[in-house]
């Protein structure tokens, strides 16, 4: 697909357009004839329609997955996202919105027929309500900035994923994010109180009032997590947590898995509540060590990161009870952190952990299933069965209190047919985690990835009654289209009552999200469409 | 309609029997009451009730039949009695999974056993079932610490009124595959569809409790108090707040969990730093009109504001405008202007007939406002519209929060607005379009028509 396109399709009639091979909707040249009115929207600087421009945006954390828009814009207010929104519903052009770009489960993959709404303009953070313990953000802020502007006041932002330096709060909304303490602390979910949203109607809308009860349905909870595919955020109210009094972090090391897992068992039995467990396995910190040198114990077969925060008083006496569970778990090292400094150490090889695996293998795929904790040690003997069958590397990374698992198959893509091979060893392990009852997906996301896994864990009814939540936001079909979901719900007739203030149900029949043979509105840098 | 309720939803097989006037949800007596015993016959049921367009109204226990407004109609109660099974507890894992009908006191016995909890506060002597605190949403002192029922709901089956059986989420508590219709079904109140089962993370029962109160000479005082317990790293469980009528003493109480010896050192930083936040206190633990230490709970803990048959007001709100909302509350309850409102410490004239009662967690800004049976519509309906001006001038930027009548008598929920301006109302219309099309489930109940 070319974007550029001399010839202008009719907008808003759904009548295929030469250019775009039968498919209906507008089609990417649709889109890219937008840029006028988006121009006057945001300003001329701030629409990209140069080509060259457009690659940097082509794909997220997913590098696998690349789709080159036909436009990309970057808003700086509501306003603005508002407006775009309702250039494109107009238009019948599908849009995507992007963060940071970090996210792993190809979620911002844009579409080549679509617009872009890059929100990396907008990250301020608008307010530090201390004496209300919250903070209001655009959602272009970086998870870690909004914990730095807390700090000086006591507090900070509870979620925190590895790539909190760079990662979008809207993103963390898109994908409910959680991070190494959300064992402890929860996820995004728990700790956004509203949410300002730009929706396919092309309204602002307050979801949630920014207090800890508002009447009515849970839009917020059903919005968070939700991929980006009901509406676009504009403004975030986050509640501030205390920072904790004590943290208190130890590094174990172990001959093998299994006695990391001993460990974790113990610990949990015990009744005590980590902020963070993590474990990696022998493979993987070989890769931590090349990256960071971590310097974790030499020959170990696993480690575990074990971190206890809270009032001084608990945190003291659990920690020694988890060290000596440790201990008595067959500990051959153990570490603890005697100040800030040695506790970033301690955590420097874990972090690093995805980005490590790149000095030992040219390529790799990484998973995010999840098991419930005490199916663990099953499903990691089984993940090395597998590996040492098909004589694919696998390095294991995960958050052993809550069973979430990121396998890392590596594989080298210079190699005939070990993308694939990687893949279907993906697959299996996913089909492994949902076998022991777990989650295609603990944190990641669906997004582009993991869609055709979804029919694995949900039945066709569960996919279907999920989407009923997408018509009433999206009936268009317009927003993030192809995401999440395998097969679009057809939203069917939906009268156009203006039911509230700002609020119409639209009357526009849904945009259908299917490509006809050898056109795809993902096509990738190749050419080859992407099954979704 | 033509056909007799009860033997079209005979037919299916289920537990069926006619309606009495017992069975009235809101004042409106059901024709049927169907009770199925899983997920696959509540499916027939609700299919058939549907071909037929009757309208149901979900029950579990019936002790929160009386929130909202009544239904437009109700053709049939579902009654959740035998969804009865917890039908998984994972011990190990720390998750449950339980049938909607299980009464929530059954279950934490249950889960009690293995030294774990559902760490959801239901009042003393509370029939409720698992099904309806969800659907209602309700939580407690703890909602500080532990949310509400949608912050530990991990996975949900429910049953739509087409008989659509539908699961989200699963039984692991790291799960963000799909929507997640648990969270939309949380405080749904029955109008998007019937919930069979719910699957939620748990936690181990703390080993020891600490209550400390004090006893603050009115709202300035009690505001400083909660700040202070906010402002800790003492991790309280719950900040709860008392005040028996306008004027009288506000209590404090604060909530500490933990291992005995930690609990104790807590428990102590906490008075003293209570007792520091009282002018004129003289600091020493134990001092006369200092904060005092308990192992069990205030009287007043976690008891509803207002009795069965009277009106109950929620107030969300930012949790430092405390003390406006408790200087606003007297203002509104005495009917004065602010140029005569009464001097601290005198009964107001006027608040005699709504005699409010405060109470609610002042660690989150969610407050309970119980106000006299007798109570003239009239004035229940200024105090409510005064309070609800008083909490949109706290928002700021944001909406500011909301006060919602949770009950009333008939005479009261007949004429005032029940909840005031909802934010997005319009898409919660939408979702229940989408959910329930024919408008058959608890119609009418929630707001803003749905």
């Amino acid at each position: 697909m070319t974007t550029g396109a001399t010839v202008n399709p009719p907008a808003s009639t759904g009548i295929p357009s030469a250019a775009t091979g039968g498919q209906t909707g507008a089609g990417p040249a649709a889109a890219a004839a937008l840029a006028p009115r988006l121009r006057e929207v945001v300003g001329a600087g701030n629409v990209i329609s140069d080509p060259r421009q457009l690659r940097t945006y082509e794909c997220d954390g997913l590098t696998s997955h690349r789709s080159v828009p036909a436009l990309a814009v970057l808003p700086d207010t509501a306003e603005q996202i508002a407006a775009i929104i309702r250039a494109c519903a107009e238009a019948r052009v599908p849009y995507v919105a992007r963060g940071s770009g970090t996210g792993l489960s190809g979620g911002a993959l844009p579409r080549a027929d679509g617009v872009l709404v890059v929100t990396s303009k907008m990250r301020r953070i608008l307010d530090v309500d201390v004496p209300n313990r919250r903070a209001i953000l655009e959602p272009g802020a970086t998870n870690l900035s909004v914990s730095k502007a807390a700090a000086p006041f006591g507090y900070f932002y509870a979620p925190d994923p590895s790539s909190q330096v760079v990662c979008s709060v809207g993103g963390n909304v898109a994908e409910n994010s959680g991070g190494a303490h959300c064992l402890k602390y929860g996820f995004t979910v728990n700790h956004v109180i509203g949410l300002q949203v730009a929706t396919p109607s092309g309204d602002l809308e307050w979801i949630g009032d920014g207090t800890a009860a508002p009447p009515g349905y849970d839009l917020l909870g059903a919005f968070i997590g939700s991929e980006g595919t009901l509406g676009i955020v504009t403004k975030i109210v986050v509640r501030l947590t205390r920072v904790p009094e004590l943290v208190r972090t130890m590094l174990a090391a172990y001959p093998s898995m299994d006695g990391g897992g001993s460990a974790v068992s113990k610990i949990i039995g015990a009744g005590i509540v980590p902020a963070a467990i993590e474990m990696m396995d022998a493979l993987a910190i070989q890769a931590a060590e090349k990256a960071v040198a971590c310097e974790y114990p030499p020959g170990a077969g696993a480690v575990l990161i074990v971190e206890l925060d809270g009032p001084a008083a608990d945190v003291a006496y659990e920690f020694d009870e988890a060290r000596r569970l440790c201990e008595e778990a067959g500990a051959t090292e153990i570490r603890v952190a005697d100040d800030p400094a040695e506790r970033a150490v301690i955590w420097s090889g874990r972090k690093s952990a995805f980005a490590a695996v790149g000095r030992i293998s040219p390529a790799y795929i990484v998973q995010d299933g999840v098991v419930p904790r005490t199916a663990l040690e099953e499903v990691l003997h089984a993940i090395a069965e597998m590996s040492e069958q098909s004589g694919i590397r696998v390095a294991n990374v995960f958050h052993a209190g809550d069973g979430n698992l990121h396998p890392l198959v590596l594989f080298d893509d210079a190699e005939d047919t070990a993308e694939e091979r990687a893949e279907e060893l993906s697959g299996k392990i996913l089909d492994a985690c949902l076998a022991h009852g777990g989650s295609i997906t603990g944190e990641h996301g669906v997004g582009t990835d993991k869609s055709a896994y979804m029919p694995k864990m949900f039945t066709a009814v569960d996919l279907d009654t999920m989407q009923r939540l997408r018509c009433a936001f999206d009936p268009g079909g317009l927003c993030n289209p192809g995401k999440v979901f395998p097969t679009p719900r057809l939203c069917g007739e939906v009268p156009g009552v203006r039911r509230g203030p700002g609020t119409t149900v639209s009357l526009s029949a849904p945009a259908d999200a299917t490509a006809a043979p050898g056109e795809h509105p993902f096509s990738t840098s190749s050419g080859e469409p992407e099954l979704f | 309609m033509a056909a007799d309720p009860v033997e079209v939803l005979s037919a299916t097989g289920a537990d069926v029997r006619k309606g009495r006037k017992a069975d009235a949800v809101a004042g409106v007596t059901p024709a049927a009451v169907a009770a199925p015993g899983s997920a696959e016959q509540a499916s027939a049921l609700l299919s058939a009730a549907s071909a037929h367009g009757l309208a149901m109204v979900p029950r579990g226990a019936g002790t929160k039949l009386d929130w909202g407004l009544p239904p437009r109609r109700c053709d049939v109660v579902l009654d959740t009695a035998k969804l009865d099974r917890i039908t998984e507890h994972a011990a190990g894992d720390l998750v449950v999974r339980v049938q909607a009908g299980v009464p929530v006191r059954r279950l934490q016995d249950e889960l009690g056993r293995a030294g774990q909890q559902l760490a959801l506060d239901t009042a003393d002597g509370d029939k409720a079932t698992i099904g309806g605190l969800v659907a209602t949403g309700m939580a407690g002192p703890r909602r500080l610490r532990y949310g509400a029922p949608r912050d530990l709901l991990i996975g949900i089956t429910v049953v739509l009124s087409d008989g659509t059986v539908a699961s989200s989420g699963g039984k692991v508590v790291k799960n963000v595959a799909g929507y997640d219709l648990g969270k939309l079904f949380a405080g749904s109140r029955g109008t998007l569809g019937l919930i069979a089962e719910a699957t939620f993370r748990l936690h181990p029962l703390p080993p020891e409790v600490s209550y400390v109160t004090l006893s603050c000479d009115g709202a300035a005082a009690a505001a400083e108090a909660v700040r202070t317990v906010m402002g800790t790293q003492l991790a309280p469980s719950a900040c709860e707040i008392a005040r028996p009528r306008p004027g009288a003493p506000v209590t404090v109480a604060v909530l500490l969990e933990g291992r005995p010896d930690a609990v104790a050192e807590r428990s102590a930083k906490m008075r003293a730093a209570l007792d520091g936040s009282i002018p004129g206190v003289p600091g020493a633990p134990g001092a006369p009109g200092g904060a005092a230490a308990a192992a069990v709970s205030p009287g007043w803990w976690n008891a509803p504001a207002a009795p069965a048959g009277g009106t109950l007001l929620q107030l969300s709100c930012p949790p430092g405008a405390l003390q406006a909302v408790l200087d606003a509350v007297d203002e509104a309850a005495s009917g004065a202007s602010p140029a005569a409102m009464p001097a601290r410490g005198r009964a107001a004239s006027g608040s005699a007939a709504l005699d409010p009662v405060v109470r609610g967690s002042a660690g989150t800004g969610v407050l309970a406002v119980g106000l006299a049976t007798g109570a003239p519509p009239a004035a229940v309906g200024e105090f409510v519209t005064a309070l609800r001006e008083l909490i949109a001038r706290q928002g700021g930027d944001l909406p500011g929060g909301s006060v919602t009548v949770v009950h009333a008598p008939p005479a009261v929920r007949d004429s005032v607005d029940l909840t005031g301006p909802i934010p997005a109302v319009g898409l919660m219309g939408a979702v229940k379009d989408q959910f329930d099309p024919g408008h058959l489930m608890a119609p009418g109940r929630l707001t803003g028509g749905i």
